[in-house]
Parts: C-alpha cells; sequence; structure tokens
C-alpha cells in the first residue's frame, strides 16, 4: 500500500503555492482599491473609477456563464437591470422611511440587488436551462426583448422611458459614510467590488463551480457521475443572476437611476464585448476587460465619433486572432519572461507592435477621412497638423500603403519572424 | 442469489429499424459478465439502454431488484451503476486529478454544494488520490487531460467511471485501440478495480473476454443467441454460426 497521506499532499498544490496563487492576488487588489484615494483622483476619473468597478463585477457575473458554464447569454444586462432596479426602489422605501426601512442603509442596496438578481434568474432561468448552446442564446436574447418591452410598458415599476430615480443620502450611515460626494460612494464601490470578486472567486472552487465548467467540457459524462446537467447549468444561472443584480446595486447608488435601457440588449452586448475581450479563459480576464472597456467607452467617445466602429473592429479581430483576449496576452507575455526567454522574443514583439501601430494608423485614417467626407461639412481630419482630404494623396498613402506594410509585420510577427 | 441486473424483455426500435429485438439477460451481484457480438449486434445501444442514455421501446431494465428503465442517467447513477464509453468522453479541459474528482464528488455526498471550498474536501482529495495511485495515474495527476496519449485516457475513463464507488460497472470496449501490452495493463486494471462488484463488458477482444468473463452473452442483430460459461459458449453451434471468418478462428485462437 501507498502511503495515502503522503501521495495526497503532493498532489495538491502546496499551502505556500495557494498563498502566493490566490490569496497574494486578492490582497494586492484590496491594496490597489486602497490606495487610488491616495492619489486624490479628480471628480470625473473617480466617476470612472466607480463605473469600472461596477462593470467588474458585472462582467465576472458574465463570465460565471460564457467562460466556466459555457453558457452563451445575449441578454445579460437583464439581471443587472432588475437588480438595479429593485435597488432603486428599496432607495425610495428608505426615502420615505416607513416601517421598517428607516434601518436600511444606503450601504447595503448591492445585497438588495444580489436577492432581487438571484429570483430574476431563478424565474427566468427555470425555462431557459433546460437546454444549452443556440436553443439557450436564442432563449436568452428572446428574454432581453421581452423584458426590455415590458419595461417601457409598466410606467409604475419601471417609469416608462424616464426610467426611476432615487437618491442615495437616505437612510442610516455605514461606515460614517453619507454616500453624498462622489468620493465617499467610491469607498461603497470599492468593498462591494472586492467583496464581487471575492465572491465569484471562491463560487469558482466549490463542487458546484468545478461541475459547471465539467458539464461545459462535457454534459453528457456529468450525467454518468451523478449530475443533473440542467440544474447545474441553473444554480449557475442563478448566481450569475445574483452577481449581475449585486452590480445593478451598486450601479443604482452611484448613478441614482435605472431605465429600461439598462434591461436592453446593448449592455448586454457591452458586457458580453468587455467580457471577451478581456479573455473568458482566465478569472481575471473580465476584470482587465471591463476595466479597459470602461475606460474607452468613457474617453474614447470624447475623441472621435467614430468609437463604436473601432470598438467593433477591436472585438472581430480579438475573437479572430486573440482568442484568450488581454488576459491571454498579459499572462501569456508574463510566461515567455519568467522562462527567460524574452531575449529571444522581443523582436518578434517589436515587430507586432510595428505592425499593430501602422495597421492602427491606416484604419484610423480611413475611417477619419472617409466620415468627415460623408457628413459634407468639409470637416478635415487634422491629425499632426496634416491636412488630410480625400483628395490629398498623403491620406491614400497612409491609408493604403501602412496598411499593407502593418499586415505584413503582423503577419511575420505570427510566424515568429524578427529572431 | 440476488440479481445486480435484470433485463425483461427490452427493445429499442430508431423508426422502422429494431436495433434491440427483446433481450433477457440475469446478471448476479459480483458477476463478470461479457457481452460479445459482431458489429452492429447492438451491444452499445444495449449499454445505452442500461445506463439511461436512451430510453427503451419496451421491456424493463432493473438494478437491485428496483426498475431503472425510463430512469435519467444522473438517477441510475446515484443508485449505484456506473458506465465507460467506447470513445473517451472527459474533460477536456481539466487535469487528470479534476477528471477523477469530479467522478468522487457525488459519491462523497457534495452534490452541487456552493457553500464549501473544494480544496478544503479532505476526504475527496483522499478518495481521488487513491483511485489515481489505482490506475496508475498519479504521476500524471496534474497534466491536462486532453494531453494524455490515447492509452492513458481510455484508463482515465475507467478511473472516472470507478470514482464513484458503483457496485454495478458497464465497461464499453476498454480495450479497443490499445496494444498487447496495453491491454493486458488495462484488464489487470479492471479486474482489480471489478473485485467484489458486478461487472458488465462489452469487448472485442476474445483473449480478454474468455480470460476474464464468468458468464459471456453473444448478442447478435438484437438478440441474445446464447448464454453461458466460457466453455459452454466456445462450444455452442449458434455461436460458431454468427461467428464466420475471421472472429471463428479468433474463437478457436483462445479455445
Amino acid at each position: 500500500m501507498t502511503d495515502m497521506t503522503a501521495s495526497h499532499a503532493a498532489l495538491e498544490p502546496s499551502r505556500s503555492d495557494k498563498f502566493r496563487q490566490r490569496t497574494v492576488p486578492l490582497i494586492l487588489f484590496a491594496v490597489v482599491l486602497l490606495v487610488i484615494p491616495l492619489f486624490n483622483p479628480s471628480r470625473s476619473m473617480v466617476t470612472l473609477l466607480n463605473h469600472m468597478g461596477i462593470t467588474i463585477v458585472f462582467a465576472l457575473s458574465y463570465n460565471m456563464l460564457l467562460g466556466r458554464a459555457g453558457l452563451l447569454s445575449f441578454g445579460h444586462a437583464v439581471y443587472m437591470g432588475l437588480g438595479g432596479y429593485f435597488a432603486v426602489h428599496v432607495m425610495n422605501w428608505i426615502a420615505e422611511g416607513t416601517g421598517i426601512w428607516g434601518s436600511v442603509p444606503m450601504f447595503s442596496m448591492p445585497a438588495f440587488g444580489f436577492g432581487a438578481g438571484a429570483l430574476a434568474g431563478a424565474v427566468i432561468g427555470w425555462p431557459s436551462c433546460r437546454r444549452a448552446g443556440t436553443p439557450f442564446a436564442m432563449i436568452s436574447l428572446g428574454v432581453a426583448e421581452l423584458v426590455a418591452a415590458a419595461g417601457f410598458m409598466f410606467d409604475s415599476l419601471f417609469g416608462g422611458e424616464m426610467g426611476i430615480s432615487g437618491d442615495r443620502m437616505n437612510g442610516p450611515e455605514l461606515f460614517g459614510l453619507s454616500l453624498g460626494p462622489v468620493d465617499e460612494v467610491y469607498w461603497f464601490i470599492a468593498f462591494w467590488t472586492f467583496i464581487g470578486v471575492l465572491g465569484t472567486y471562491a463560487f469558482t472552487r466549490t463542487p458546484l463551480g468545478k461541475l459547471s465548467e465539467a458539464t461545459r467540457d462535457n454534459p453528457e459524462r456529468v450525467e454518468f457521475v451523478g449530475y443533473s446537467p440542467q440544474r447545474v447549468r441553473y444554480l449557475v444561472f442563478i448566481f450569475a443572476g445574483a452577481f449581475a443584480g449585486m452590480a445593478g446595486g451598486m450601479s443604482a447608488v452611484q448613478d441614482e437611476i435605472f431605465t429600461p435601457e439598462n434591461l436592453s440588449l446593448i449592455p448586454s452586448g457591452a458586457i458580453l464585448i468587455a467580457t471577451y475581450v478581456g479573455g473568458i479563459r482566465y478569472f481575471t480576464g473580465p476584470i482587465m476587460g471591463a476595466i479597459v472597456m470602461t475606460y474607452m467607452g468613457s474617453n474614447l467617445s470624447d475623441y472621435t465619433a467614430g468609437w463604436l466602429l473601432y470598438l467593433g473592429l477591436m472585438f472581430v479581430c480579438v475573437v479572430m486572432f486573440l482568442p484568450d483576449g488581454i488576459a491571454g496576452i498579459v499572462y501569456g507575455t508574463a510566461d515567455t519572461i519568467r522562462q527567460g526567454r524574452a531575449g529571444e522574443m522581443w523582436r518578434t514583439w517589436m515587430l507586432r507592435l510595428m505592425g499593430l501601430a501602422l495597421v492602427g494608423a491606416a484604419i484610423i485614417t480611413i475611417v477619419e477621412v472617409a466620415f468627415r467626407w460623408s457628413d459634407g461639412y468639409g470637416e478635415v481630419f487634422e491629425p499632426f497638423g496634416l491636412q488630410l482630404t480625400v483628395e490629398n494623396p498623403l491620406t491614400w498613402v497612409i491609408g493604403i500603403l501602412s496598411l499593407v506594410l502593418g499586415i505584413l509585420a503582423l503577419r511575420r510577427a505570427a510566424k515568429g519572424g524578427g529572431k | 442469489m440476488t440479481l445486480a441486473l435484470e433485463l425483461k424483455d427490452l427493445r429499442k426500435s430508431f423508426g422502422p429499424a429494431k436495433i434491440i429485438q427483446g433481450v433477457n439477460l440475469q446478471i448476479e451481484k459480483g458477476e463478470r459478465h461479457a457481452i460479445i457480438g459482431p458489429n452492429g449486434a447492438g451491444k452499445s445501444t444495449l449499454f445505452n439502454l442500461i445506463s439511461g442514455r436512451f430510453f427503451p421501446s419496451s421491456g424493463e431494465v432493473k438494478l437491485n431488484g428496483e426498475v431503472i428503465s425510463g430512469k435519467r442517467p444522473f438517477e441510475i447513477n446515484r443508485m449505484g451503476l456506473s458506465r465507460s464509453f467506447q470513445v473517451s468522453n472527459i474533460f477536456t479541459n481539466m487535469t487528470v486529478r479534476e477528471n477523477v474528482r469530479c467522478g468522487v464528488l457525488y459519491s462523497m455526498g457534495y452534490g452541487m454544494s456552493f457553500w464549501r471550498n473544494i480544496g478544503n474536501l479532505k476526504e475527496v482529495s483522499q478518495k481521488t488520490a487513491q483511485i489515481l495511485d489505482e490506475v496508475g495515474l498519479l504521476d500524471k495527476a496534474n497534466l491536462p487531460a486532453a494531453s494524455l496519449p490515447y492509452a492513458d485516457q481510455r484508463t482515465l475513463e475507467i478511473a472516472i467511471t470507478i470514482a464513484g464507488g458503483a457496485e454495478v460497472i458497464l465497461l464499453d470496449e476498454p480495450t479497443a485501440g490499445m496494444s498487447h501490452s496495453e491491454t493486458d495493463r488495462a484488464v489487470a486494471l479492471i479486474e482489480k478495480a471489478s473485485q467484489g462488484k458486478t461487472l458488465l463488458i462489452v469487448e472485442h477482444d476474445m483473449g480478454v473476454v474468455f480470460g476474464m468473463a464468468d458468464r459471456i452473452s453473444v448478442l447478435v442483430y438484437g438478440e441474445i443467441i446464447a448464454t453461458g460459461t466460457p466453455e459452454e459458449i466456445r462450444g455452442d453451434a449458434k455461436v460458431r454460426e454468427a461467428y464466420l471468418g475471421e472472429d471463428a478462428q479468433a474463437l478457436e485462437g483462445v479455445a
């Protein structure tokens, strides 16, 4: 007989490995959350950070479905929206202060969102989790349309087009936060973002979380080890809805308003893109995607009217060429450096960067020139003082030549060239 | 003697095609029973009917005296019947250890709990390590399952099947596509793993069948034409008739 305890201890990651791989990143994340206010970010920056926190929790909840359970949902905003709507209603009950509502702190809104999201997931998931794959995706799309339409129809619940607004400065204070100024809201968002990250991570470590991955890989075999794949999907769906609802509760306090738009396909599509671009195979992928996408959404729109077009192009490129997303690049690069292969790889990286820059410059030039021309107001795209009009040959030199050169460079880099 | 598995006039049709046409079979507790038959005889269909993957058109299947036909595969599995697949059916994106652990979890009573940390479940880890040790995959425990060579994937398939500690084990061509030495190892593993359990096995390798089985049933065109000890089957005229050409020589070879 082999010594069972010894062999079993050797199989599992050691205590120090666990600490390094699981606890340390969480501590670092908490430290980052604590340190950010020391840099005195501007009000608009804090608002952006708050939205990032909300999107992080939302994206993580979405990845419980897409990445972990292999369920492609086109209507995940429904659960964030319903959670958020419920939280706004609770905020208004707190403002009235009748009964027990007078003693409910505003700080607890994400918990109410969590409950409402879980309930919504339990009700809607019951029919939609019977099937995976394409039927599930189609049903999620239908449900999203249905709920958004209902949002415009039932005015007393959803407030019609104007939505329902609340006021976060009511109810008892918790941790001495009045939640009035946006930098106090930051602490509220930071706290709940951390809870969201911790909660969704802990879920991946539970038997149910593991079984959801098994069901994604091979639903048939799951049946033959004693589990109902439908039941596994359904339970995961409820949790995904719950964490989405939690993000809704965070959003209710931050923005103090929910409209039927929040339930529609647009935010559902946005979270799909953010999660996928971040990288669905990694737990941290959706976090990265949420940060990048929220930043782009808020800043890129100031520079160009065509930012949604760039976003779409980027999404298509990630799906085609980088299925592991941002996280894939980050971890891949880190692995290369750790293996000491950075020396042989840096030429390829440079080539790739150059190719990306050339392709990017070409696409930006073509897009910006094209839509100014189509506007017909005679506006001219003037990067670095250049007068890039449709008639200017330089426009087409940049547009076509650098596109070709960039693609050639990227192809060479893909073959491991430049070594 | 109590019966572990009993098939009563079991039938299955796909449209006009009658694949299983009235199978009666009684398998006693602790018996090692092999099912042989030419290609297309319905052996895999029979397994699918017993394990709940297909519902029978008529007839019934009893596990330890309880009717299981009509139940879903996971319900049948929970009642103590586990099966392997002819084509490796593993969780490809997980490590070998995680694969086996998925097979262990339910039987340990951890169902779909979402309030426990899987890393803290000591019995589960120990049982997983014990199974891995038993099948000889301990040194490959942390490799991704998809990266295993074919024979090891077949072994993992068996490991997942026995992980839940089921009393009745169905193995569908466990040695298919294996080399001689790999087959020998697989047979040794199956004999060890099925100790004290009821084993129903579909197998093409006659050497394996006649070496291991207590009793053999011959399935031809959805009907069992003979059931008996290896000696009885070897001498059966109907069986020899069904096995023309190469397979008949295979029967001779082990005679």
